[in-house]
């Protein structure tokens, strides 16, 4: 029975990666053809402070920001970006100049950049990041942590060129 | 005997409105707070342990507690509960001047701010009206007062439930449900005595 059991997970398992598979193949260039570009976010733009410089880490570090940026249309990872973060994190408030920091993205378009663990903050634990460097149209992310105690974070950016 | 059941009816209220202040006052998250963000928080915690004791005050249920203290406690309650919400945007104001602007002007991300920001407008409105109940007819001011209380129950439990902060999750839900039901049974009473008078 048990056995029977695992036997049917593990087919149910394999085809479902394969469709996976299948799926992604499929839809991923279709999907590039025309990239919608990412809008802002309500509320992304509180207490940004232009210009934090381009820094290895905030603070301690111990949280992990991470995410991609590409081109609108035809989705093209975008090097050399910068991308400004800040948060309520256990160093400091928002508001406060060290709780900033820039990052740039790398041949693939990735960013990461370490930072204080995140705390929740007017109601809720959440992020902010920022495109504002004037080629593309600037973008303010403000995404939520899946949970307070979550030691990463993902945001990705589709930026229009302007 | 009485005096026994007094004492616990009592305590139990204190400790409905004083344990969830004790659990907020132990969290983990005060320590990365600056002192007005703790003051700001704390105030609407307090506002929102006020609101079960309203119902109970005006219809002087606890035992030992005559009509026009209980009514006179439920005005001091209701002005207390008023300078809380005040303290509660004010300091948030001071630690987030831009949160605060998008949730006043109702463009705020997160919806716990529009059922705050509901709750806020709901209990100014019920105070400015008190303060004009001796031109209003018993009826329109009961409807009216009712109505608003509506909103700042549900609008304030609805948003303190969406907020993750220092509040303890267990006591807060419990805090809420409490307020509800203590609003419920305040609405309902009146009409339970005047059907059970026009029955007999």
């Amino acid at each position: 029975m048990s056995q029977a059991g695992l036997e049917r997970r593990r087919v149910l398992a394999a085809g479902g990666a394969l469709t996976i598979v299948g799926l992604a193949g499929l839809s991923l260039p279709a999907r590039a053809a025309a990239l919608a570009a990412t809008p802002s976010m309500r509320g992304g733009s509180n207490n940004y402070i232009p210009g934090a410089p381009v820094v290895e880490k905030i603070g301690g570090g111990g949280f992990w920001m991470s995410g991609t940026v590409r081109r609108a249309g035809d989705g093209a990872p975008l090097a050399g970006q910068r991308i400004q973060i800040w948060a309520h994190t256990t160093e400091g408030s928002e508001r406060d100049m060290r709780s900033h920091g820039a990052t740039l993205t790398d041949a693939n378009g990735v960013f990461r950049l370490e930072m204080p663990q995140i705390v929740p903050a007017l109601g809720q634990a959440h992020a902010h990041l920022a495109y504002d460097s004037g080629e593309f149209d600037t973008v303010f992310l403000r995404p939520l942590l899946p949970s307070p105690k979550a030691t990463s974070l993902e945001a990705h950016f589709v930026l229009q060129a302007v | 005997m009485a005096s026994a059941r007094a004492f616990l009816i009592w305590t139990a209220i204190g400790l409905a409105v004083v344990l969830p202040l004790i659990l907020a006052a132990s969290s983990e998250y005060l320590a990365w707070r600056d002192p007005i963000y703790v003051v700001a928080g704390f105030a609407g915690i307090l506002a929102l342990c006020i609101t079960p004791l309203q119902p109970l005050l005006v219809r002087a249920w606890p035992p030992g507690l005559r009509l026009p203290a209980g009514r006179r406690l439920h005005r001091a309650m209701g002005t207390l509960l008023v300078a809380a919400v005040v303290v509660h945007v004010a300091g948030l104001w001071v630690t987030s001047p831009p949160d605060v602007i998008d949730a006043l002007l109702l463009r705020s991300p997160t919806p716990f701010s529009l059922w705050g920001v509901s709750a806020m407008w709901a209990v100014f409105t019920a105070a400015i009206l008190a303060g004009f109940r001796r031109r209003l007819s018993p009826k329109a001011w009961r409807i009216s007062h009712m109505g608003l209380v509506a909103i700042v129950v549900v609008g304030g439990a609805v948003h303190a439930l969406l907020i993750e902060g220092t509040m303890e999750p267990v006591s807060k839900i419990a805090l809420c449900a409490l307020a509800i039901c203590m609003a419920l049974a305040g609405f309902i009473a009146p009409w339970l005595r005047a059907g059970r008078r026009t029955t007999k």
